[in-house]
């Protein structure tokens, strides 16, 4: 039920094509005016999105970090350039014992088109 | 708490937000919500770091300083009053009343009104240039005071005098002294050889030391000029920062009649209660049988005491160690136990080695069993096992001069050490986590990492002086549980950098994944991931760009990343040698793409805020002006520096620019585990500064001198000698030799300096390995080092003549033309600066 109701609320906007986006790593794609950071999981075949920036000194440069994984139930988190604070790709949440939290936004591919989905 | 909670909650009002005073309330939350928690304090900042004070000299910010920030205050519902001074307690009507009118009741009232610096009376001391070290507006004062000052000087020769005196270099002062009235430093620390060897060290650090001096003025008009000492001499001086000592804030207790110390503090029991019981008083302001205790980690038992009584625990404070380590860079001083006592009480072991300043006194108890205390001076890399030692009545074992003596056996026996400490041994004071606590944490909850204990239970997050027993603790638990433990990259690979790396070679691995999926395991990480890449391109010299996901934040872009997400770019100009020709195209470029340009520290020019985006173009001009890439943003060789040598200066003895643009052209462009920089000086007077970097060459009367491992950086070291009057081409013979055998052997992220402090017989050892051939290695070595340099090529070249590669540079995917707008300037002396952060 309750995922129905989020499928409704979301307008999936088509962003860029999944090649060009580099294999195990970020892209960064504009909506409107909002930047948004897009990782390509490929060793997983998973996507994901998170804001760009980040939010230790609000610096536009997620989409270039790393992204990994971390502990036994392999968490996927992207890792900041500037100073390596790490968050998680599924719940946002920083994963280096601060308190900031990233805003997620659920990605859905088909075929060779990438879409994000805008509340 | 459930009675409580039916009945209006009970006020707890703090005086005083400074450390412990925060501590406090974090302590009493984390026990029970049913208190409603009022805070005043004085100061305009939220309680800050004052342990790290000094900090905020070396780029800490006041935020990044701060205990917590203020919505945690908001988010637990305390209510903060900053900059009001709490003037007036009426004890009979149980309210207090602030400096600014406000007037709150309490049921309860903890006093955590600290100290402030002790300013002895003697006449000047208003003058403008007089300043104390205690407050980050303080620190303000003095920094903008120190910009016009030459010299200064610092009264008190204590562990916060030398503190203050090492930030006053660090603020540029040309001369620094520091006058202490003790005919010794640190008087309540070390004992008096102990001091004789700090006071060298500290004069090689460029510190002027006077002993025995009694300042009786201070000189000048409104600005102070000079001191005045008792023995009739003066010394003149710019400003003088004073600290001489503290004295508890104890005023809002003496006006309302609470029982003082003669010498100021708030007398408190072992609960901490005043002689009012609804009034507490804790940390620097509570003097508890006689003693006032200086430090943090007494003030934060303090806290714990307080907090548990008011939720009806039973806690007593009962004195507190007050062993110290002194954080001043560039000189260990530690003090633990018993420092003082001698003969006939105990006998005392004591090692000195005036060559490399190292001092090392222990007391032992007379049966030989126990440590009673001790000294360590330029090397306290033992304090914390010594200080459990001593507090855990550990018994020694048969040659106790083990404990001080050699560096060889000190790690093994560190490790050892933490596993004959009690369960109940309390490893971190600040936040009184115990050996129990830490090895739990490991067996039941799985930690295994400082991070990890640091989130679990805080331990290592207050002064940090516990970190590396800690490591140590976590390190022995897992092997005492049959984990085999290694210096391992990450938790995706169990192995070292060194094994991995014979393994990529020995399987001819080339790739990230194939790595991963043959000896790894997840997904990878920030730590595995740059690790591997510098591997692979060590072992093959790939193009870096083609497996860009991987490079460290720096290599991705193969550029620096600055503030605001603009890159830097920085073109090779070996030697430190460039045609006027070349200048100007820098010039051009830097003007056409609107960078900022600096003269580095490595002879080279700098072009910094370009845009992503940029980058690619910026390059294609410079390399068809015959630029390449200089590898600033690798772990790669840098520069090597060169001084001009014998084709210009007057001394010059062989040609040094010609031999250290030589050598910066065979070593570009490879990777290792760390950068490399080198020098090369034309004669002694040593202009390149060559023995300060990876690999040094000076000019003899009959060749050149190789120097290796030398380093700059937080850490300075200097290099060590190799070989000497060697001819050029044995020198480049033995360097190939050394820099493979440092790229095959070396831990991640480490210097050549540090590799070679933990190389098992150092320098030596070494030595036999590059000129002897010990291993019977070296052919390998040179084949390996000719296989990199024939393979090099300019990795911005690569890029700019590839499409697909190209197209990696852009900000935005869908809108590759776009710059990222958040990007923006300020200028400054005509050129754009990045905006602060
Ligand atoms: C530009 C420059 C400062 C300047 O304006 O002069 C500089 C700038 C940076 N240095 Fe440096 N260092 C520069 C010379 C030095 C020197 C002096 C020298 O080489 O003679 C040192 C001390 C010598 C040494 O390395 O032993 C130096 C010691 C460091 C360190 C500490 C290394 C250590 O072992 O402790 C770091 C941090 C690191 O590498 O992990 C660092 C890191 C950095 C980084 C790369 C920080 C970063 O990751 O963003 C800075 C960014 C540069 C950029 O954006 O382009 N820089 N840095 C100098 C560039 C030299 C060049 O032409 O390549
Ligand atoms: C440069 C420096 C380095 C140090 N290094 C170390 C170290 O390495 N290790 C260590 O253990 N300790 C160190 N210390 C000592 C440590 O900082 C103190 O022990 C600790 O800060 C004491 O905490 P406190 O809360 O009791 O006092 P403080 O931190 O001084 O806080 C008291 C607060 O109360 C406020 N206040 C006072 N009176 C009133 C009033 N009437 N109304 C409202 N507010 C009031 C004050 O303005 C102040 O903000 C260092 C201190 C300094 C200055
Ligand atoms: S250039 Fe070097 S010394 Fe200067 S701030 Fe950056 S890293 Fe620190
Ligand atoms: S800006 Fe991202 S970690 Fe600091």
């Amino acid at each position: 039920m309750e995922a129905a109701v989020i499928e409704a609320a979301v307008q999936w906007v088509l962003v860029c094509k999944t090649d060009d986006i580099p294999q195990n790593g970020g892209g960064c794609v504009k909506v409107g005016n909002e930047q948004i950071a897009l990782y390509n999981f490929s060793r997983r075949g998973e996507w994901y999105a998170t804001q760009n920036m980040c939010p230790h000194k609000q610096q536009m440069v997620l989409s270039r970090g790393m992204i990994g994984s971390t502990g036994d139930t392999c968490e996927p988190k992207v890792a900041c350039p500037f100073h390596k604070k790490t968050f998680s790709l599924l719940s946002g949440e920083c994963l280096t014992g601060e308190d900031y939290q990233l805003k997620t936004y659920p990605v859905k591919v088909e075929g060779d088109k990438v879409f994000i989905g805008i509340e | 708490m459930m009675n409580m909670s039916l009945q209006e909650p009970k006020t707890v009002v703090v005086v005083g937000n400074g450390m412990v005073g925060y501590k406090f309330c974090e302590k009493l939350l984390a026990k029970t919500s049913a208190y409603n928690l009022v805070v005043f304090g004085e100061e305009p900042r939220h309680a800050y770091d004052r342990v790290h004070l000094s900090e905020y000299f070396n780029g800490k910010s006041a935020d990044d300083l701060a205990m917590s920030s203020l919505e945690w205050y908001r988010e637990n519902n305390i209510t903060l009053h900053l900059s009001d001074t709490i003037t007036e307690i009426n004890r009979t009507e149980k309210t207090i009343h602030s400096q600014k009118g406000v007037s709150q009741p309490y049921d309860y009232l903890v006093l955590a009104t600290g100290s402030s610096a002790f300013v002895p009376e003697m006449p000047g001391v208003e003058k403008d240039g007089v300043f104390v070290y205690r407050t980050i507006e303080d620190l303000d004062l003095i920094q903008r005071y120190a910009k016009t000052s030459r010299k200064g000087a610092v009264l008190g020769g204590g562990l916060l005098g030398l503190e203050a005196a090492k930030a006053l270099i660090d603020l540029g002062l040309e001369e620094t002294h520091v006058i202490e009235f003790a005919p010794r430093l640190m008087p309540r620390q070390i004992d008096s050889a102990g001091s004789a060897m700090l006071q060298a060290k500290l004069e090689s650090l460029g510190l002027k030391v006077h002993m025995n001096k009694s300042t009786s003025s201070i000189l000048g008009h409104d600005n102070i000029k000079g001191l005045q000492f008792a023995d009739d001499t003066t010394l003149d001086v710019d400003m003088l920062v004073i600290s001489a000592g503290i004295r508890p804030r104890d005023e809002l207790a003496r006006l309302a009649g609470l029982e003082t110390g003669t010498r100021g503090g708030i007398v408190v029991n072992e609960k901490m209660q005043t002689s009012d019981e609804s009034i507490f008083a804790i940390g620097e302001c509570a003097l508890y049988d006689g003693m006032i205790y200086g430090l943090v980690a007494p003030g934060y038992e303090m806290a714990e005491v307080v907090a548990t009584s008011l939720c009806a625990g039973e806690r007593a404070f009962t004195g507190y160690d007050m062993s110290t380590k002194l954080k001043l860079i560039g000189v260990d001083v530690a003090s633990f136990g018993d420092p003082f006592v001698t003969e006939p009480d105990s006998r005392s072991i004591v090692f000195e080695d005036t060559h490399k300043g190292v001092y090392k006194r222990i007391n032992i108890s007379n049966d030989g069993k126990h440590l009673l205390g001790g000294v360590l001076i330029g090397d306290a890399d033992a304090y914390n096992i010594l200080l459990q030692t001593v507090n855990n009545k550990i018994v020694l074992p048969p040659n106790p001069e083990d404990l001080i003596l050699g560096a060889r056996g000190g790690e093994a026996n560190a490790g050892a050490g933490v596993v004959s400490l009690p369960d109940e041994a309390l490893i971190c004071s600040c936040e009184a986590v115990s050996k129990g606590d830490i090895c739990s944490a490991v067996t039941d909850l799985n930690v295994t990492s400082v991070e990890g204990m640091k989130k679990c239970n805080k331990a290592g997050t207050g002064c940090g002086g516990c970190v590396p027993l800690v490591k140590d603790l976590i390190h022995e638990t897992l092997k005492a549980n049959g984990t085999y433990i290694k210096n391992v990259v990450c938790e995706h690979f169990e192995y070292s950098r060194q094994e991995l790396f014979d393994l990529l070679k020995l399987n001819n691995i080339r790739t990230y994944d194939d790595a991963l999926d043959h000896f790894g395991k997840g997904d990878g990480c920030e730590a595995c991931k740059p690790t591997v890449a510098s591997i692979l391109a060590s072992l093959w010299n790939d193009v870096i760009a083609k497996q860009h996901t991987i490079q460290d934040s720096n290599d991705r872009y193969l550029a620096n990343i600055q503030k605001g997400g603009t890159y830097s770019v920085v073109p090779r100009i070996p030697g430190g040698e460039i045609t006027p020709d070349k200048l100007i195209v820098i010039g051009q470029v830097a003007k056409k793409y609107g960078l900022y340009t600096k003269i580095t520290g490595g002879q080279r020019i700098d072009l910094f805020g370009a845009h992503l985006s940029d980058l690619p173009d910026i390059w294609s001009e410079l390399i068809d002006a015959g630029f390449e890439s200089g590898h600033a943003y690798g772990k790669a060789l840098r520069t090597v520096k060169s001084c001009v040598g014998s084709t210009w200066c007057r001394f010059g003895l062989h040609d040094s620019v010609s031999f250290a643009i030589e050598v910066e052209e065979r070593y570009r462009g490879i990777r290792a585990p760390h950068k490399i920089k080198g020098g090369v000086s034309g004669c002694v007077r040593e202009c390149a500064e060559a023995q300060s970097k990876d690999f040094g060459i000076i000019a003899t009367e009959k060749g050149w001198n190789l120097y290796v491992c030398g380093n700059g950086g937080s850490k300075p070291q200097h290099a060590q000698l190799l070989a000497t009057d060697i001819d050029k081409e044995t020198c480049i013979k033995y360097l190939d030799r050394f820099l493979m055998f440092y790229i095959n052997t070396a831990d991640a992220l480490t210097r050549t300096a540090t590799w070679l402090n933990k190389m098992e017989g150092g320098m030596s050892y070494l030595k036999n390995v590059i000129i002897n051939d010990s291993l019977g290695i070296n052919k390998q070595l040179e084949a390996e080092m000719q296989g990199l340099v024939s393979s090099y090529h300019c990795e911005w070249k690569e890029v700019v003549e590839s499409p697909d590669l190209r197209k990696q540079f852009a900000h935005f995917v869908n809108a590759p033309k776009e710059k990222d707008p958040n990007v923006a300037f300020d200028t400054m002396r005509e050129q754009v600066k990045a905006k602060d952060w």
